[in-house]
């Protein structure tokens, strides 16, 4: 793998590459730290994908209608599609994707903390497409420009998915908060509980992420946390009112000085406690990733062995 | 983990660590051979490359294809074919460990059984 | 009422059992997001279950049209009761293992692709319109399911155990998908319908084949569970309806 002693010519070339915009392909020399950061975030992302298939996945046999029933199955076909993207695009920096499933079963990498929530009315599944799949675009479409060639490429793919996602879950409320009065109840108690979850999607305050600094320099991270969570409340605040429903901020308002709205402070202590592990679904959610993981596991050697006695008939033919 | 790790937003649906994460392991035994997968969408263009996937066997590995990269469109060709059979070799990129005659497309630790420095494998 | 309108409504049931077919599996593989053996197959099953659900909508809109009283396609699938569902019992089955999931699509599958090549040239031109992209979806079925089912015979001894007994399961419930009634004759005569008796030889061919390559025991057996096309069904089916209908059901006139 690279050296620990890396030629500074290397390093330079690398970094130049970097500075103009260029592309990192799988066979360039790269740092260490870069291969591994990356590695880390696109299997975490991957992971997300997945894990993600679960809240949503929840009310695809409830749908209330055929219509709703199609568009959610193909939202989490979606998902799954997004997670194989994704290993494939980390398994281009030399992971393995056994490899990464295997920290994700065993709790040592990570997905994102908003699936820890659990989905328990259909507007919740209205709201995860316009408030969550919101903010993933938010941080997504950046990453259709990171320096790694393969994960750019991977995004735009996602990229292109994701915006119908976002449109159908906003459809989706749309016609919840404009339906019956059950069904204006039930959209404003999606957005009072996965409003600050959303807001914690883009992680803690600049002054409190120190690596984002070398993930900026590496072309890997491309806006700071809290630009970024600027720009998803800037964008949605005016959707909420349109739907007429209220953000779940009282200290929410618009400052005309700045052209921004100012919004309240977020409970990072309720972020630290889902991240470690005692958010309201973590252990269901691994419990079920791990589950279909073991009881599949049959079915998986069953493909293996067939591959090898084909593969031993085909010689035994020819020979 | 502790409240001192740093986090990112920059994947995806954000908010996971970046400390203390582990990106790879030792060889892991019996995993699912890795498919290169080319599409070309249309007649008149050319096979381009879409990704990977795993799949046990080549029919599989064209279903998965077709599922994976084309659920849009008809009327497209899909080519896969087995990572540890291309060769590849990109005179631009130069690193110490690959032989510029040919090499493996990626860097793979596990993809090779012996250290990257012996060649003719 | 006219001969015409008694046409229509037979038509009507006929394109109701099609589509309670299509509607009921299409719930069942759902069932298997996130919980698939490896994502490929989340997404190879996800999309199976999303062609027959468009077939399903396709069928119960037409079969709203030809009844004529004004039911629109959720109408049907969310406010029937079950002795008002035609499905075949065979699709209402549980899941069981990934094994016995393709032994019930191989079944389903291969009743499918002759069934959508005969509807091809069916003389309700709604029903021939469908016909049309089911052929190519179901073909893609069967070929899924045929490719899974000679893996897991022909893999390990335990996938040959476990598919052996997913296929001794399902196998008693396939007869019914070629039962024939009044209803039935009357449109195969006026070639609105294709002929079971003409699927049938086409299906067992099919899958004698690949029961064959897959090295599994063509199950027998003298029992024939019947009853679905006449709204009886299995203890299995309540619980799923009410798993489908409840939040459509809770809020009467709702918009989605």
């Amino acid at each position: 793998m690279t050296s620990e002693t890396a030629d500074p010519a290397l390093e330079q070339e690398f970094q130049a590459r970097i500075d103009a915009d260029d592309r990192i392909e799988p066979r360039d020399w790269m740092p260490a730290g870069y291969r591994k950061t990356l590695i880390r975030q696109i299997a975490q992302h991957a992971h997300s994908e997945i894990i993600g298939m679960q809240p949503e996945g929840n009310w695809i046999t409830r749908a209330p209608s055929l219509r709703r029933k199609a568009i959610l199955l193909a939202k989490v076909q979606d998902e799954a599609g997004h997670g194989l993207y994704l290993y494939s695009a980390a398994e281009t920096l030399g992971a393995d994707r056994d490899e990464l499933l295997d920290l994700l079963h065993t709790g040592r990498q990570k997905y994102s903390t908003i699936f820890n929530y659990p989905t328990v009315t259909w507007a919740d599944v209205a709201a995860i497409g316009w408030l969550v799949d919101g903010a993933a675009i938010m941080n997504q479409v950046p990453l259709t420009r990171c320096s790694y060639g393969p994960y750019a490429r991977a995004m735009i793919r996602v990229c292109k998915e994701e915006s119908f996602h976002q449109r159908q879950g906003f459809e989706a409320m749309t016609v919840l908060a404009k339906g019956t009065p059950a069904q204006r109840k039930m959209a404003q108690d999606a957005l009072d509980r996965w409003w600050w979850p959303s807001l914690m999607m883009f992680g803690p305050n600049d002054d409190a992420s120190p690596n984002s600094a070398q993930s900026m320099a590496w072309g890997i991270k491309r806006f700071s946390n809290d630009e970024l969570r600027q720009r998803f409340v800037d964008a949605t605040v005016p959707q909420a009112e349109f739907l007429g429903l209220t953000v779940p901020d009282p200290d929410l308002r618009w400052d005309e000085e700045s052209g921004h709205y100012r919004f309240g402070e977020i409970d990072w202590d309720e972020f630290f406690t889902v991240m470690r592990g005692d958010g309201p679904c973590n252990r269901q959610r691994l419990q079920r990733r791990v589950a279909a993981h073991e009881e599949g596991a049959w079915v998986r050697e069953a493909a293996a062995a067939h591959a090898a006695k084909q593969a031993r008939r085909t010689q035994e033919v020819a020979a | 983990m502790t409240e001192g790790s740093s986090f990112t937003s920059a994947g995806g649906h954000g908010a996971v660590p970046t400390t203390d994460v582990p990106v790879d392991e030792g060889g892991f035994p019996g995993s699912q051979p890795l498919w290169e997968v080319f599409v070309r969408s249309k007649r008149g263009l050319s096979h381009t490359h879409a990704g990977s996937l795993h799949a046990p066997d080549a029919h599989m590995a064209l279903r998965n294809a077709r599922d994976l990269y084309t659920r849009r469109q008809e009327g497209v060709s899909i080519w896969v074919v087995r990572a540890a059979d291309v060769v590849a070799s990109s005179p631009d990129e130069k690193d110490a460990f690959f032989d510029p005659a040919g090499d493996k497309p990626y860097r793979h630790p596990t993809f090779y059984e012996v250290p990257a420095e012996v060649k003719n494998l | 009422m006219s001969t015409t309108a008694a046409v229509d409504l037979d038509v009507a049931q006929y394109c109701l059992r099609l589509g309670d077919d299509a509607l009921v599996l299409a719930q069942r593989l759902s069932e298997w997001s996130a919980r698939s053996p490896q994502l490929e197959e989340d997404v190879a099953l996800m999309n199976v279950a999303l062609d027959l659900l468009g077939q399903a909508r396709n069928l119960l809109t037409l079969a709203g049209d030809r009844e004529g009283r004004g039911r629109s396609e959720d109408d049907l699938a969310f406010l029937r009761d079950e002795t008002d569902f035609v499905n075949a019992q065979i699709v209402e089955l549980d899941n069981g293992d990934f094994g016995q999931t393709m032994a019930r699509q191989l079944l389903v599958s291969a009743y499918h692709l002759p069934l959508w090549q005969a509807l091809a040239s069916s003389a309700d031109e709604g029903l021939a319109g469908i016909a049309g992209k089911a052929v190519k979806e179901v073909a893609y079925h069967l070929d899924h399911a045929r490719s899974w089912l000679v893996r897991l015979g022909d893999g390990t001894e335990e996938s040959h155990r476990r598919a052996q007994a997913g296929l001794d399961a399902v196998w008693p419930y396939a007869a019914e998908l070629f039962e024939t009634d009044e209803l039935l004759s009357g449109l195969v005569e006026r070639g609105v319908a294709a002929d079971p008796a003409r699927l049938e030889p086409q299906w067992r061919a099919t899958v004698e084949a690949v029961l064959a390559e897959a090295t599994l025991k063509v199950p027998e057996t003298t029992w024939r569970p019947s009853g679905g096309r006449r709204g009886q069904h299995t203890e299995a089916f309540g619980y799923l309806l009410a798993e489908m209908q409840h939040l459509h059901r809770s809020h009467p006139g709702g918009r989605w």
